[in-house]
């Protein structure tokens, strides 16, 4: 008799995912739906996608979405939290939503102690619109609209999103991953479901930054890219928990 | 609460939302209209409501697209530069067809501006202002009765149709103080929110609010769906005033605080010999062209005369309505400053006797 040892999660709804090969979305999706379906809270959880390459992923996630505009989600889930605050609210977001048009929502979001969860995607460029320079763009890092490498001197310093929003008191948990390693995707989901026990005890504004790939647009194939991960991006970015790091949640 | 109350017109907007089922606003301060705010932070703990203030207008107006995909009757309230920055929220809002009222308490443009009362945001409010093809319900009252009023029936025009209906007013309105007479019941009108985003709940698949559509099949379905609708409410939703028309010599347009003054005006002329009518739209989106129409196609008439607090912008509509039967004149004041009725019966007497 054979024995199923893998499936897709109920978390998913089955349509195949449109990004790029070797791309780490798929990935990050996935621990995101494993963890609402482990967790149980699959029908109580609506999640906010952004304007971005996964602007469709309301189409992915078996929970309800809403799809908002440019940098808008932490507003966008503030509403709906406030509307129904027994629901389990998550914005997924890459790092032109959320750390260059949307600065100011997901800084007041986790400031009010919003009781949700973000989900910040960090891959260093924007994707969607072919690989232009993102805030988190590593100097000397080419991009279509840094042609010559980031200058600090012309186009200034990446951002580090976790280290800011980890001095905001509404912030309670703060998790910077990478998903470019079997042991770095088990930490990774255990930081998703840590956040989401964070909104579950109604502690305050729950964050995880998770480095990612692009390949497409980083000019490199996909193993070179999870090795770009480990030897370019974390050196900027380092991995750890910089908020909430005594926060127990259990099981 | 006794049924009458002493209201300054910002509280009235407030007070009207709560009684209208509303129990989350969003706001950021802005003057003429910071009183509604100030009220909902006093009134909506009471009655177990939300008041968040917002970083920014483009926050709340976010704010509001997700309280109303979860399905709540929902507010924010603003001035003409706040308007200006929540409207790429009313495109979204118009693409997701969701449910949520908006108050522009006008003041004087453009950009800064000034804090006193104006009707510049005309164009803004009923052509558009974001991108895209939609159209908001724009309701134009002009007392505080009628905000209470109209704020009342905002709600429910925005959950029949699944769309943005915004209150215009302007800083007089909202600034100054009348009676309202409170109903004992409020003609709330609920409605089945099954497309709204709670969670499953284990009951159904999973819903989804969006604007995005990158299939051109599918966006023009979209955008078939929406103009429909905007013809149902053309049809249903269309209200105007008129005043002392039937055999008038010269009808005067007006909506807001004009009207007021207009309908003063409409004394004054009788007293010196002149027939004076009255088309007030309360309804600026949908227009109601077919009132304007029937009131200039009178043989009576010689000419209608647009009063506004701008430089024209309902007179362009007035003259669509009017489709060239009759001239159609326009007398504006801008910057903060109102027509006197002396300003307007003078323009009213060159009329009269051309």
């Amino acid at each position: 008799m054979e024995e199923k040892v893998f499936s897709r999660t109920r978390g998913l709804t089955g349509k195949p995912f449109h990004y790029c090969p070797g791309c780490t979305h798929g990935i990050i999706h996935r621990l995101i739906a494993e963890t609402l379906s482990e967790l149980d809270i699959l029908d109580t959880a609506i999640g906010v996608s952004p304007v971005g390459c996964t602007y469709n992923n309301y189409e992915y996630f078996a929970c309800d979405m809403i799809q908002a505009a440019h940098g808008r989600a932490p507003a966008v889930a503030t509403g709906v939290k406030r509307v129904l605050p027994g629901s389990m609210v998550f914005t997924y977001q890459g790092d032109g939503d959320l750390a260059a048009i949307g600065t100011a929502e997901i800084v007041h979001a986790a400031a009010r102690g919003e009781k949700i969860c973000t989900f910040f995607v960090n891959n260093a460029v924007y994707g969607m619109t072919s690989g232009q320079m993102a805030p988190t763009t590593l100097l000397g890092q080419k991009t279509t609209t840094s042609p010559f490498g980031r200058s600090a001197a012309v186009q200034g310093y990446p951002i580090n999103v976790s280290e800011m929003l980890a001095t905001l008191q509404g912030a309670v948990f703060i998790e910077r991953v990478a998903v470019n390693s079997v042991r770095n995707i088990n930490r990774a989901k255990q930081a998703i479901r840590k956040a989401f026990k964070v909104q579950q005890a109604g502690l305050g504004f729950a964050m995880v930054e998770i480095l990612s790939t692009c390949p497409t647009n980083w000019g490199k194939d996909p193993v070179s890219a999870l090795k770009w991960v480990d030897e370019a991006m974390i050196r900027q970015y380092p991995l750890g928990v910089f908020r909430g790091q005594e926060i127990e949640v259990g099981d | 609460m006794s049924n009458r109350v002493l209201m300054k017109g910002n509280e009235a907007i407030a007070e009207a939302a709560i009684r209208a089922g509303c129990r989350h606003y969003f706001g950021y301060p802005i003057t003429p209209q910071t009183e509604i705010m100030h009220y909902m932070a006093l009134r909506m703990p009471e009655v177990d409501g939300v008041m968040v203030q917002a970083e920014s207008e483009v926050a709340a107006i976010n704010m509001v697209y997700g309280a109303a995909a979860a399905g709540a009757r929902v507010m924010t309230t603003s001035s003409s530069p706040g308007i200006s920055l929540k409207q790429e929220g009313f495109s979204y809002i118009a693409g997701a067809e969701l449910p949520a009222v908006v108050v522009n308490i006008v003041r004087a443009g453009p950009g800064l501006g000034g804090i006193l009362p104006a009707q510049g945001d005309y164009f803004q409010a009923t052509k558009g202002g974001g991108h895209g093809d939609y159209r908001n319900v724009v309701l134009a009252p002009a007392s505080v009765q009628e905000l209470y009023e109209l704020t009342v029936e905002a709600f429910n025009i925005a959950d029949r149709y699944r769309v943005l209906t915004m209150i215009l007013g302007d800083g007089t309105l909202g600034q100054m103080m009348e009676p309202v007479l409170f109903r004992d019941e409020e003609p709330v009108e609920t409605c089945e929110k099954s497309w709204a985003t709670t969670g499953t709940r284990g009951r159904r698949e999973h819903n989804t609010i969006q604007s995005i559509y990158i299939e051109a099949d599918a966006l023009e379905r979209l955008n078939n769906t929406l103009q429909a609708k905007y013809r149902l409410i053309a049809q249903r939703e269309v209200r105007a005033e008129t005043v002392n028309c039937e055999g008038a010599e010269i009808i005067l347009t007006a909506f807001g605080t004009c009207s007021r003054i207009c309908k003063n005006v409409i004394r004054q002329a009788a007293q010196i010999g002149i027939k004076v009518g009255l088309v007030r739209p309360i309804t600026l989106w949908p227009f109601p062209d077919r009132a304007v129409a029937a009131a200039a196609a009178q043989p009576s008439v010689k000419a209608l005369l647009d009063i506004e607090l701008n430089a024209g912008q309902m007179v362009e509509d007035v003259r669509l309505a009017v489709n060239g039967i009759r001239p159609v004149h326009f007398y504006g004041r801008t910057g903060g400053n109102l027509p006197t009725q002396q300003e307007i019966l003078d323009q009213i007497q060159v009329l009269a006797r051309s």
